[in-house]
């Protein structure tokens, strides 16, 4: 093809013939700055996830990290909290050699996150790091801290010119939760977008980052078996469970103003809902996968408040039994306000509208002290439309049923009719089932491992797209308001049973919640 | 020996149908006693040993880990042997009293003699799982072995290290693709020097680079040159180089390899005080006066990088060495992938050989 003259031809970077049939694919040299570097989240997920992926040599070649908290202290202290962070909470006893190789490139700044001076040391410390490279390294701003804290630390750093770099990619990294509400959340975006461009940003919903839910892209879109049944014509309902045994702990101040709506349903559990209905992607890149879970999301129909009472049903647990153990309700744990109405349980009946889903229900649930841990999606088929057996002396001839289990024991299960032994035809239940741990020998990272490693890889297909954090709230914000709307007390379930009675309201007629 | 979550059965001058029965009916028993039991399915391993020596290889093979084979089947060779003795051992990876399901890795060992060699296909066949991969490994040589049971095998487990003969350790891997996957320790080895090779040249701006190195050192332990000559290699054949023989020189072997624009210079060096197999380091220089080099050090790569304005750079790379028994079970693992730039590697290194 002619060039035209004066047009300069776009430099095409030659590819890395050293990089074919390596697992690892090189990620390029990194400063990683956290912001809320003492806090939680750093502590027992980012600084072990760092340190692993450390021990296994899949770090950056040049690698730097910056703690930025509020707290006056020395480098060389924040060094000892780092160190005593990833012993405490690492998946691997930390080598002494490679914490210290680690911890030689970590840097602390103190000060307010809406202090400018905070961001000029930033800038200088930067610099610090690229003098000693002697190259441009990639940035990227991880906000590990309360969401009030993102916009300001946004701003900041547009106003401190650290949001681009020359020669230089630069990355933000945000934690959930994206927004309380539809409207929070396009402020968020608004103000994030107004600094750096969607493709800079990495919203984290660590779900996106365990291989369970990686897997179910594989078990959908690498075996053609699925594919004839995964529609309205075969499929009756699909219930997804993320239920857990414990109570709120330790994290009742974050809890009691989230809920369980918005802490499992609005992100993680749509999130699932996105894999199991979604249309095979074109292909697998991250803007194809996440145009496609953007068309679910956007085909789930918004409630009116009139429906919400139909498709919604949330409860608080009360004191019960949970290990064997008396439990108390959730009003009487420590930091909950005795007239709270949080919601402890959630669950929804969402519809699909489009070709392949419509009439099918989508059930949601998820709960805080339950009967146990588990997080799973169950596909019930359609009935056979004859049974030529009879039912007599049988436990009865039931719908196949698919269990995808993402935790505690991921793997797939399919309930089968089968013959009981014996000289009569009688049929029962059976399941087939598979584990995925029993298949392979190696060990699943952490999910912040991987999602670390491909924030700075600039890989953005594990992460919320601007466009699917918004569909996401567009479900949920009408449930969000109706129910602020409600006044209290809230149902009430046993701690360690199956869920209040009410859930049972939204269910369609002949529709069971699976025993949990 | 077997720990309290360990179900054992042994017999004397038995028969792999005896053996497999044993082995179903453990697995039974063990499910009926906790049904979070569940064998592991992923990986069928043939082990022949020299019966002597079978010591050496099971605790080297204890030493992997997660990566122990879902059924490994042991066949312990001593010569004079007559009858067929076997011992299953299924172990729990794990506490059953847990949410979470644990898995059961079997173990066969079957003590075998001269008088069942001909037939020692019919003696494994019936042991492996049906439709899961199994890799074959033969850490005492026994090549005619290797052949007959490779007819039982997808991949092949070797170290091409332990061939004293640089020249023999590739034409035996050759060979031996044309049959299976071949899995080389050796190999191995050197993951972590290409990723960070890779790595050291992959920021857009230094990848035309490539194109202008001039000159590699690899430097190993006194018995691995095939180690660096698969380093050696790797890079010719991702580079497109040309490479011919190498010549001896002192504790080196020295020559040039031909890349599009110019000769390379190649030195694998053997390095003497070096106490453990595989690399010591790897220097890189660029037609610029780019200079890479990267040192076994602790707690990781030691780097030295010179610029083309000669300033020099000196930092480390963390990472964690993998030892012998990481090494081995990296093996079992990569059992189950397939790397497609090992026989290219290989190809070029076997031109290198003096």
């Amino acid at each position: 093809m002619a060039v035209a003259a004066g047009v300069p031809t776009p430099q095409v970077e030659p590819e890395n013939p050293l990089t074919a049939g390596l697992e690892r694919v090189p990620v390029a040299p990194t400063t990683l700055v956290i912001f809320g570097a003492t806090g939680d989240l750093a502590r027992r997920k980012l600084l072990p996830a760092l340190y692993n992926l450390a021990h296994d040599g899949a770090l950056p070649q040049r690698f730097h990290l910056i703690g930025i908290a509020r707290k006056e202290k020395a480098h060389e202290d924040y060094r000892a909290e780092c160190a005593e962070a990833i012993r405490r909470f690492s998946r691997r006893k930390p080598e002494d050699e490679v914490l210290t190789a680690l911890l030689e490139n970590v840097r602390y700044i103190p000060g307010t996150f809406d202090d400018e001076s905070v961001y000029t040391k930033l800038a200088k410390t930067l610099d610090e790091f690229e003098q000693i490279a002697g190259e441009p390294l990639n940035r990227a701003f991880y906000l590990a801290t309360a969401p009030n804290f993102f916009p300001v630390i946004v701003e900041q750093l547009g106003e401190s010119k650290l949001a681009h770099h020359e020669g230089a990619a630069v990355r933000l990294i945000v934690e959930k939760p994206f927004g309380t509400s539809l409207a929070e959340a396009r402020e968020l975006n608004r103000r994030v977008l107004g600094i750096f461009d969607e493709t800079q940003v990495f919203r984290i919903d660590h779900y996106l980052g365990k291989e369970t839910v990686q897997n179910m892209l594989a078990f959908r879109f690498a075996n053609g078996m699925f594919e004839p049944f995964w529609n309205r014509n075969y499929i009756d309902s699909v219930q997804i469970t993320a239920a857990e045994d414990i109570g709120v702990g330790t994290r009742a101040d974050y809890y009691d103003q989230a809920g369980a709506l918005r802490d499992l349903i609005q992100n993680h559990m749509l999130q699932v809902l996105c894999h199991v209905a979604m249309e095979p992607p074109v292909s697998f890149t991250a803007e194809e996968v996440r145009n496609e879970k953007v068309k679910v999301l956007e085909s789930v129909p918004q409630p009116t408040p009139e429906q919400v009472p139909e498709i919604a049903v949330r409860a608080q647990y009360a004191a019960g039994h949970a290990g064997g153990e008396d439990v108390p309700g959730y009003l009487e744990e420590d930091r909950v306000p005795p007239d709270s109405t949080t919601e402890t349980y959630a669950a929804l009946r969402l519809e699909v509208d489009n070709w392949r889903w419509a009439g099918v229900p989508f059930y949601l649930r998820t709960g805080k002290r339950l009967a146990r841990k588990v997080t799973e999606i169950a596909v019930t088929l359609k009935p056979v439309p004859h049974l030529a057996f009879s039912q007599q002396g049988s436990l009865g001839v039931l719908p196949n049923q698919l269990v995808l289990t993402l935790q505690p024991n991921e793997g797939v299960s399919l309930r089968l009719g089968a013959k009981i032994p014996g000289t009569r035809m009688v049929i029962r239940p059976v399941n087939m089932e598979f584990l995925y741990g029993t298949a392979f020998l190696s060990q699943s990272p952490e999910a912040y491992e991987r999602l670390i490693t491909d924030a700075m890889r600039g890989d953005a297909m594990l992460f919320t797209r601007n466009d699917e954090v918004e569909a996401q709230w567009r479900i949920c914000d009408p449930i969000v308001s109706t129910w602020a709307r409600m006044p209290g007390p809230l149902p009430k379930y046993p701690a360690g049973s199956q869920g209040p009675p009410e859930g049972e309201q939204i269910l369609r007629e002949g529709d069971h919640w699976r025993a949990i | 020996m077997a720990d309290r979550t360990d179900a054992v059965w042994s017999a004397t001058g038995t028969t792999p149908d005896a053996i497999e029965a044993a082995l179903r009916e453990l697995l039974i028993e063990r499910h009926a006693e906790n049904n979070k039991f569940a064998p592991a399915r992923a990986l069928n391993m043939i082990v022949f040993v020299d019966r002597e020596w079978s010591g050496e290889i099971a605790n080297r093979l204890r030493g992997v880990g997660r990566y122990h084979a879902s059924r490994l089947i042991v066949l312990a060779y001593e010569p004079r042997r007559e009858r067929l003795d076997a011992r299953v051992t299924i172990a729990a990876e794990g506490d059953p009293d847990t949410d979470e399901v644990t898995l059961l890795r079997e173990t066969v060992v079957i003590d075998v003699g001269d008088r069942h060699l001909d037939d020692l296909i019919t003696i494994a066949d019936p042991l492996v799982v049906t439709d899961l991969p199994t890799l074959l490994w033969s850490p005492h040589g026994h090549e005619d072995i290797v052949q007959e049971l490779l007819a039982l095998s997808q991949a092949v487990l070797l170290d091409s290290v332990d061939e004293p003969v640089a020249r023999e350790a590739l034409n035996r891997v050759c060979g031996l693709t044309e049959r299976a996957y071949v899995v080389d320790l050796a190999w191995l080895r050197s993951i972590p020097w290409r990723e960070r090779v890779a790595g050291a040249f992959d920021p857009p701006r230094l990848r035309r680079e490539l194109r202008m190195i001039t000159s590699v050192e690899v430097r190993h332990h006194q018995d691995s040159p095939v180690t660096a000559m698969l380093l050696g290699g790797w890079l010719a054949s991702r580079l497109g180089w040309r490479t011919s023989p190498l010549v001896g020189h002192g504790a080196a072997l020295v020559g040039k390899a031909h890349g599009e624009r110019q000769d390379v210079t190649l030195r694998l060096q053997a390095a003497p005080e070096m106490t453990v197999r595989g690399l010591e380091g790897v220097t890189i220089e660029t037609a610029s006066g780019r200079l890479l080099r990267l040192d076994r050090g602790e707690g990781g790569l030691h780097a030295h990088a010179r610029d083309p304005r000669g300033e020099l750079r000196e930092w480390t790379i963390p990472g964690a060495s993998r030892g012998e028994a990481g090494i081995l079970g990296e093996g079992i693992r990569q059992a189950l992938l397939r790397d497609p730039t090992y026989i290219p590697a290989v190809t070029a290194a076997r031109a290198m050989l003096p």
